[in-house]
Order: structure tokens, then sequence, then C-alpha cells
């Protein structure tokens, strides 16, 4: 990156070891005794498909961060990305001094504030204007910088009825809006800021967005970002940086890295190649079991899925025996939250005799109603009784993307939907029924 | 729809000051801090405390205000806990067992050592369990720690002085006038401070690896309470033993309080004075043990 002398953070060689054993042998369960971090970066080295010996090498000493170096030039807003457990999380409470590192040395110019955590020090017992006050202390602003934005602080949550109300009378919406308000009117020099840009309502969202971007181009603030919302560090960052295991994958452009982390993390596969599912978490009497998925579009294969467009997805079902299966299904879901299209065998009526040894399935779809965005597959077999023979969860992620001869506005799920149609408006004539029937509607697209 | 064309969010347009002042912090008069592996050997930073002195103060506040929240007696509490206690010993100790009180009447005598026990006893109590109590705070935001037990700490000389006045009408009511020596209760009170921060110091940063602190803590205050001179005088004991009875910080406390507002001879310099060097040492200690663990507090709370 920038080799800026006057470098907002300047980091060199930064490593970050946690010790699991130190607390195992003592009173408290493992559990409790690790912190949150300690044990995604736990998880993290373990799940994706660290080999035994590559464990037993590690052996309790998990490095969330290594070797991590990089310079944030003032006035940047730079993006750290990366799937969960990769160290992004470590590496802001390194550089927010909340915990120290292993190795590596960090210099970092001028007034630090961070926010890893909406609402880090509110009190339920507290009225929200106590609050407000406490939480601009704990996040290192001056009680006369408290005074002097509190009225905007509580203008910008929309909360002025209750402000004298304890906290813990408040609806969670509320809550978050009051302690978001408080976190984005810090103006320290550098504002680190976790993953906490992704709660309230949209208009909420994009006032703090607004804010967020605010800080760096008109009041010249640097801003480190950690965010799994990738349109929202395209939309504030300039810069980004792609952790995976702890290390530096990517660091550049924010499209070029958002690109390669697409293309190459958190189990993003492209269309039109065989995606091996012989090693994703499932469950199930594996009688049967998915093995392969293939998908792609109707018109141009190796293309993305589209909005509006057709899909086909291929399955390949390794079975134990021959087998009647009632049930099988492919669902998109996007990350985190419940599937929004299930494509269920069992609704058309229709029964699947398997023969022993490898199947093939394909599931056709003729229109995708889903917003452009990342998806995740998930596939589910089930017998007569409807017990799972195999299901996946979270089998794969794949990208749906415009539809290529619409290049509107960007989408916004929250504004938008997360499903389209296809519709029509039309000013029909004050007669109503005459001008209702005459009228050809104009297709619109959404 | 993009954020672009969202309508500007009331503090879109940045105040001419706020400008200003972006543009004078980009010179290099910024503080510059170095992130790096922590030593073994810590100096105490007082000076990080100080910048912090207002976090110290809200959380002070914090803790003053939580402290009664939802109990149907409130403050009332920082009076009836040394209140009972002193009217059980009063009973056993004064009447049943009949121990000596220095002239002083036996309830005045054990309610003025049991007010400045049990603001030691709270604190200690109190901060052993605070950086544990505050751990979403530690694990999250950076501040000088030894600020969260120094604000409990600190917190409890609201109830202190709640009960201070009991104990001033209490005198009123033996008819009790105290004498220019009630000076001496501010560096007394410090001592208690001292000695309850230090030992909180030690034990809240033990509570962050072991939890057993929160099991040994009832005992420990318990036992500290009968080795202590406040059922009973420490004048049951000749010299050098009394002398020797100061390393006990708080018999040095409770023996001075009494001398100070009852007029009795229980408090020889010689003890006073053992008692604060003890004090000063485990709060020096305390502090650099703090000091050498507080770094690894956020892995492992």
């Amino acid at each position: 990156m920038s080799s800026d002398p006057v470098a907002a953070i300047h980091a060199r060689g930064i490593g970050k070891r946690y010790r699991v054993t130190t607390t195992r042998d003592l009173h408290n369960t493992l559990r409790d005794q690790l912190s949150s971090v300690a044990r995604r970066a736990f998880f993290a080295v373990r799940r994706p498909l660290a080999s035994r010996a590559e464990r037993g090498e590690r052996g309790d000493a998990i490095w969330a961060l290594r070797d991590v170096s990089f310079d944030v030039a003032p006035g940047e807003t730079v993006g750290i990305i990366g799937s969960n457990g990769a160290g992004k999380s470590t590496l802001l409470k390194v550089i927010s001094q909340v915990t120290a590192p292993t190795v590596g040395r960090a210099e970092v110019r001028g007034r630090i504030g961070s926010l890893l955590e909406v609402g880090a020090g509110f009190h339920s017992e507290l009225s929200g204007r106590e609050n407000v006050f406490l939480n601009g202390a704990v996040l290192g602003m001056k009680r006369g910088e408290i005074v002097r934005k509190f009225d905007e602080i509580v203008d910008f949550a929309g909360v002025e009825r209750f402000i004298d109300t304890a906290v813990k009378f408040y609806s969670s919406g509320m809550y978050l809006r009051l302690a978001f308000s408080v976190a984005v009117h810090l103006e320290p020099d550098i504002l680190i800021v976790d993953e906490v840009l992704a709660v309230g309502d949209h208009d909420f969202q994009r006032r703090c967005l607004a804010r967020m971007s605010d800080l760096s181009t008109d009041l010249g603030r640097t801003v480190l970002v950690v965010s799994h919302d990738m349109r929202a560090i395209q939309r504030l960052c300039t810069r980004c940086m792609l952790l995976e295991r702890g290390r530096i994958a990517a660091i550049g452009r924010t499209e070029d890295v958002v690109g390669e982390y697409l293309a190459r993390g958190s189990g993003f596969s492209v269309a039109d190649a065989w995606v091996d599912l012989t090693a994703v978490r499932r469950r199930g009497s594996g009688e049967a079991r998915f093995v392969e998925a293939h998908y792609a579009q109707g018109g141009d294969p190796s293309g993305p899925l589209v909005t509006d467009g057709p899909a086909e997805f291929l399955v390949r079902i390794d079975a134990s025996r021959p087998l009647r299966v009632s049930s099988l299904a492919v669902s998109l879901a996007p990350p985190g939250s419940g599937p929004l299209l299930n494509l269920e065998m069992a609704a058309l009526g229709r029964e699947l005799d398997l023969v022993e040894g490898r199947n093939v399935v394909r599931v056709g779809l003729e229109q995708l109603h889903l917003r452009p965005g990342l998806y995740e597959v998930g596939f589910w077999l089930g017998d007569a009784a409807h017990r799972a023979v195999d299901h996946i969860e979270a089998g794969f992620r794949l990208e749906i993307a415009e539809h290529g001869s619409l290049r509107g506005p960007r989408v916004e799920l929250e504004v938008d939907g997360v499903v389209s149609g296809r519709y029509s408006v039309e000013l029909l004539e004050p007669g109503g029924q005459d001008g209702m029937e005459a009228a050809k509607p104009r297709r619109e697209q959404a | 729809m993009t954020a672009d064309d969202a309508p500007a969010p009331p503090m879109a347009a940045a105040e001419p000051a706020e400008a200003g002042r972006a543009a004078a912090d980009h010179d290099d008069s910024l503080p510059l801090t170095v992130i790096q592996p922590p030593r073994r050997w810590v100096p105490i930073d007082l000076g990080a405390l100080w910048r912090y002195r207002e976090l110290l103060y809200f959380l002070v506040w914090r803790d003053v205000k939580v402290r009664y929240k939802q109990t149907a007696l409130g403050a009332a509490w920082a009076i009836l806990q040394p209140f009972f206690t002193m009217v059980v010993f009063s009973v056993f100790f004064g009447r049943l067992a009949r121990i000596p009180s220095d002239g002083a009447p036996y309830p005045v005598f054990s309610f003025t050592a049991l007010v400045p026990w049990a603001f030691f006893a709270n604190g200690l109590t109190q901060s052993a369990n605070s950086i544990v109590a505050n751990r979403d705070l530690i694990t999250k935001v950076y501040f000088p720690r030894l600020a969260i037990p120094s604000a409990t700490v600190l917190a409890g000389l609201v109830d202190f002085a709640i009960a201070f006045i009991v104990l001033l009408a209490m005198m009123a009511y033996y008819g009790i006038t105290p004498t220019a020596n009630v000076v001496w209760i501010v560096p007394l009170l410090l001592l208690a401070l001292v000695t309850s921060l230090g030992v909180g110091l030690w034990l809240s940063a033990f509570n962050v690896r072991y939890r057993d602190v929160r099991h040994a803590l009832p005992f420990i205050v318990q036992a500290w309470l009968f080795v202590t001179p406040i059922a009973y005088p420490s004048s049951l004991l000749s010299e050098p033993w009394r002398t020797l009875y100061g390393l006990n910080p708080m018999a040095g406390v409770v023996e001075g309080f009494r001398w100070a507002l009852l007029g009795t001879d229980s408090a020889p310099p010689a003890m006073v004075m053992t008692s604060a060097a003890v004090a000063v040492v485990i709060l020096v200690a305390g502090a650099f043990y703090f000091r050498s663990v507080e770094a690894r507090f956020a892995d492992v709370v």
C-alpha cells in the first residue's frame, strides 16, 4: 500500500497467537474462558479441513493473525473483508488496543475511536440521556463534546420522547439507534468500525453510511471498517484488504479485492462447474448423499445466474442401495437467513427411484425471481416419512447478477424487496373500466 | 437507489468549526500510539489514567447511579448494612460477652469501626468482581483497565458518606463531641481506600483467570472482619504485638477512626504507620501485577 511516512496507521508483521491450553485445566469450562474472538479463531483454523497433521503441528496455539503489514494514509477509508474467523475482528482489536499483538508493531497517529460493538458500555438501568454520556465517554469523547453534540445525537436516533426513560424499556430498534447514533457522532482521527452498520432499518442504515462517508470525505478522518456487506464496503472504501486465516490474501483497490474475495472465498462457486459436496456439513441417514452439484443459466452456460433468468441445477447423488425418495429440494437463501426459494419435488407430486450407485437429477427453474446478490444453495433429500436422508443447509454460494439488458440503479434489497416480479404500471383513464381494457400494458421490469 | 440520491441527513453539512478542526488535525502534532507485544515489566501509567479521568468520572457516576436501582430501600442499604451488624455486635459482644470498648459506649465503639469497614469490604468485593463484570467493555473498548477497579472503589465513597452521617448522629445521641483530631478522618479514609483498591487490584486480576476468587471472596472478607479490631479493641494486645497488629492495614484504619472521632486512646502511631506502609506496598505491588496482566484481560476474561 502507500509508503507515506506519516501514515495514519503503519503496521508491520502483526501476529496474534491465542493459547488454548492455558485455560483448559482450570475450573472454568473452555467455553467460558475464551473470548469470542479466540473461539472464532480456533474454529477458523479447524473447520476449513485442517489436516490432522496440521492441527497437531499447531498444537494448542492458534495464530489468529500472522504477519499482517499495511499502511493507511490519513483520510483514507480502508475495508477489511474475509470469511468468518479470518482474523478481521482480531486485527481491529489489536489496532484499537483492546488486545495486544503477540509479535509485530504498529504505529497509529491520531486519536483512535473504536466501535467494535454497538452500545458497548450501555447500562440497561440508566436512562437514554445518561447512557449517551456514559457511552460517549467510553468511546473516548470528552464531556464538552458530548454536551455539544447531545441534541444532534438524540435527533439522529429519533428517541427524543424517551430520552429520560431507562434503556431497558426501549425497543431493540430504539436501543440500537441510540447506540449507533452516539457511535457515528464520534469524531476521532481514526475510526475503527466492526460490522456495526448492518443493523437498524434501512433508512437508518443509509444515514449511518452517509455519516461514515462524511467522516472521511468532509472531515478527513481515517476509517478502518470490517463488514460482510460488500455493498457497504464498495460504497465506503477506496481500498480493501482481504484476510484469510489470519494472513493478508489480497490488498488493493476495493473492486479488485472484493472480486477476488467473491471468487475464492467462502465456498463461492461459479456457474457451469461441478462443485464437490462430499466435505460440507450435513445431516441425515446417509443412505443416499449429494456428492456433486452444478448450476448454470439457460442461455450462456458459463454466465452467472441472472434475476428473472432461467436456472438449472444438476445434482449427483450416490445411493448405498436402491431407494425411493419422495422429497428432493434445492433451496436458495441469503447467507445467514432462511431460504427464499425452495424447489421441492414433493410439491410437484413426484417421486424418484434412485438406483444403487450414482444418480443425476436435474432441477430446472423457468424464472429466477431473486434480486442480485450472494445466495447459499442448500440440498434436501427425504424419504416417504419425510425423514432427512441427506440435508445440506449450505452447500456452496452463488451470485445472482443483474439482468444483463437492464443496467438500472443499484438494487437495495431492503427497499426494493428480495423478490422480483413482472409487473406493469399505467395511468388509467378517469373513466375506469374502458381505459383498463383499452390500454395495452407497457411492461416494465424491475 | 443509491446513498447519493438519499436526502441528506441532518448532520451531513459539517459545521465550519469541525472542518477547521479536521484540517488542523492533520499536522504532525497528532498523538502517536505504538502498539507492540506486552512487556513483562510495565510501569504504572498514571498519565494515561489522568487522560482518561473523564471516563473514570463516568464510571464512578455509573456505579453510584446503578448501585441501588430497583431496590426498595435504595441508599438506605448503605446505612442498614453496618447498622444491623452493629446491633448484632452490641448484643452479643457488648452485652453478652462484655467485651471492653476502650471506655466508649459499645454501639458507638463498634459502629465507628463498621463504617470504614463497610467501605473497605464493599470496595474490595466489588472491585474484585469488577473486571469480570465489565467484560463487555473490556473486550470491546480500550482504556486504562485500572479505571475499572478504581471507579468501583471510589463509588463506595458515597455509601461511606451516608453511613458517616448516621455515625455522627449516633455520636450526638451518646453526647460524644469530636475533637480537632477529626481531620485525621481524611487520611485514614485514604488509607482504607488504598487498602481496598490494592487488594481489589490483586483479586480482580486473579479473578479474570481464576474464577475461584468469586468463591473465596466471602470467606476472605469474613475472616478479615474478625482479624480486624471491630468487635473488640486492639488494646487487648500489649506491645510489641499491637504494632505488629498494624500489619493488617484495616487495624490501623479502624483504630484510627475511633481515636479521631471518639477520642479513645486506641491508635498508637507505630501501629497506624505500620498499617500505612503495608497498604502502600499492597497497592503498588497490586498495580504492577495488574499492569503486567492487563494486556491479556481481553483474551481471557
